[in-house]
């Protein structure tokens, strides 16, 4: 075994990968099998135990070792199915959870799946206020505890022109509202994320004004659509997808579903949005998936599913047009993109 | 000096070119091996883009290294560079027009019409051909050194339309193209430096007056 170890370490070193990952992952290995007889099926989920079975047989990855920690530190969380979840394929938890946008931990796809393990997800509470009759600190059990978690399998289209299929669990995002009884002057609603200079990237180093800002106006937000989520693929989200709660708003691109919120304000004005901020021309308020308005710089009438060779072509409102449509009856999507 | 020596061995080109060869097949051996992550695509556009860039740095450090090193050896390994620079930015618009446009001609056209980061990446990549197409002896000697000279100028216009074709393509941190700036502006300055400091080919002192005025 310990030459096994050896060997392991040389070969990832060879290649360029960071040893330590490998022999991290090749400790726990030798623990599990000294722990003797618990059979990885009983665990953890399954289909991360299908990876790890995959994992031993193409090892010296960093990423595929990291991943390997994090499936087995996840805890599962139950739900029952859900309305409106795709019959297509689910894209790989590996992928879902090692190809991020999270810019709080890193501006490349594979650095939040390697930087987010900072992120403390408990005690976590999320501060509920603005025009409502009941403003409340949740501590994030109560929040889970507001309606029953629901598992919905929704289409996630970056800005980007990348996507992916997704089985989230959580419930919509209308429970949460109907519980802090919004007043008459709330239009919009606000959310903010974490955010904790000590272990997160600067504004300057993102590019991006800190902390991450996002805003619905209150008919998508009550939308039965919208979903509060807690987690992924039967299991906690994993924290570069947004733990420990996040939003997902499946007819718009994907930077709209803010992560790790610890703030929602209900508030009278459009409020203000990070991308937004950054780049107006760019990135609009509403941003919903639109294959006819392209980003000035590349066309959005396509996208890549993440594990397909071609590209297939978008859906406006990312094939979600016969829930949403009303909401922008009359409105002019070009201008408000 | 034994590098001097070393540099104008006739094997040493071997060496050199197994090296520039590397990025090209450790992109291999990971494709082979399950290495590109979640986005294959994007991972190989990204990793022969950011290598095209690398090689142009390079091959614009030749000149420099000369002046500063006094290793005036180092000419014999500029054009395998350049050209590698050729080859790796080849794989780069490869990779584009089938994996992102299946060979769609048309519509390569039309983007590289509207989208300013592709148009900008095209010039740099259309401003390295006629370079790799003179990069022989033979031309070298039809065009004359002198015009041979002003053509290969050009490969400043590649380095510069690359490192905005980069600038342009990120969404916000612009930390890595701000980096790649900044080394093709060094080396471009170096030349200046170089220039002024040192009298015009053929002595002409009344050149060097004239730049500085």
């Amino acid at each position: 075994m310990f030459a096994t170890a050896i060997l392991l370490r040389a070969s990832a070193a060879g290649l360029g990968i960071n040893p330590r990952a490998c022999v991290f992952y090749n400790w726990e290995y030798m623990l599990v099998k000294k722990e003797g007889g618990i059979p990885y099926s009983e665990v953890t989920p399954k289909a991360a135990y299908l990876n790890r079975r995959k994992f031993l047989a193409t090892v010296p990855l960093a990423g595929a070792a990291l991943f390997g920690t994090r499936a087995w530190a996840a805890a599962k969380l139950a739900a029952v199915k859900g309305p409106f979840s795709s019959d297509e394929k689910p894209t790989p938890f590996e992928d879902v959870s090692t190809y991020n946008n999270f810019y709080e931990f890193g501006t490349g796809k594979d650095e939040p799946a390697k930087n987010a393990g900072r992120l403390k997800t408990s005690p976590w509470s999320i501060h509920v206020e603005g025009a409502v009759a009941k403003p409340k600190v949740f501590d994030l059990d109560t929040v889970m505890k507001l309606a029953p978690l629901e598992e919905r399998i929704y289409r996630h289209r970056c800005v980007e022109a990348w996507s992916i299929v997704v089985p989230w669990i959580g419930f919509p995002l209308n429970a949460l509202i109907k519980a802090v009884e919004p007043t008459a002057k709330a239009k919009f609603v606000a959310f903010q994320s974490l955010y904790d200079f000590k272990y997160m990237l600067s504004d300057r180093q993102a590019g991006v004004s800190f902390p991450y800002v996002e805003g619905l106006r209150m008919d998508e937000a009550m939308h039965p659509l919208a979903l509060l989520c807690f987690g992924m693929y039967g299991q906690v989200l994993p924290n570069q997808d947004g733990a420990p709660v996040r939003l997902v708003v499946p007819w718009k691109y994907g930077f709209k579903s803010i992560k790790s919120i610890v703030k929602i304000k209900f508030v009278d004005k459009e409020p203000p949005t990070t991308w937004n901020l950054s780049n107006a021309h760019e990135y609009g308020f509403y941003s919903n998936v639109n294959p006819t308005v392209d980003h000035p710089r590349w066309s959005q009438a396509s996208e890549r599913r993440l594990g397909e060779f071609g590209k297939r072509k978008t859906l406006m409102f990312n094939g979600y047009g016969d829930q949403v449509a009303s909401l922008y009856a009359g409105m002019d999507l070009r201008k408000n993109y | 000096m034994p590098l001097k020596r070393l540099l104008t061995r006739r094997w040493m080109k071997i060496p050199v070119f197994v090296l520039c060869l590397v990025p090209v097949l450790l992109l291999g051996w990971k494709a082979l091996h399950h290495g590109l992550g979640a986005n294959p695509i994007e991972f190989i556009t990204h990793a022969t883009g950011d290598w095209t860039l690398r090689f142009l740095a390079i091959v614009l450090a030749v000149s420099p290294l000369r002046r500063i090193l006094g290793l005036p050896e180092l000419i014999r390994f500029r054009r395998m560079l350049g050209l590698f620079a050729f080859f790796y930015g080849c794989l780069h618009f490869t990779t584009y027009l089938w994996l992102d446009k299946f060979f769609d001609f048309s519509e390569m056209a039309k983007d590289v019409w509207k989208r300013p980061f592709i148009t900008m990446g095209f010039l740099g990549f259309m401003a390295m051909a006629p370079l790799a197409l003179t990069s022989t002896a033979g031309w070298i000697r039809r065009l004359g050194g002198r015009r041979w000279q002003m053509l290969h100028r050009l490969v400043y216009v590649s380095a510069c339309a690359g490192v905005v074709h980069y600038y342009w393509l990120v969404k916000s941190d612009v930390r890595k193209p701000l980096l790649y700036g900044a080394i093709v502006l060094m080396l471009l300055g170096e030349r200046i430096f170089a220039a002024l400091r040192k009298p015009a080919a053929g002595g002409v002192r009344g050149a060097r007056v004239a730049v500085l005025k």
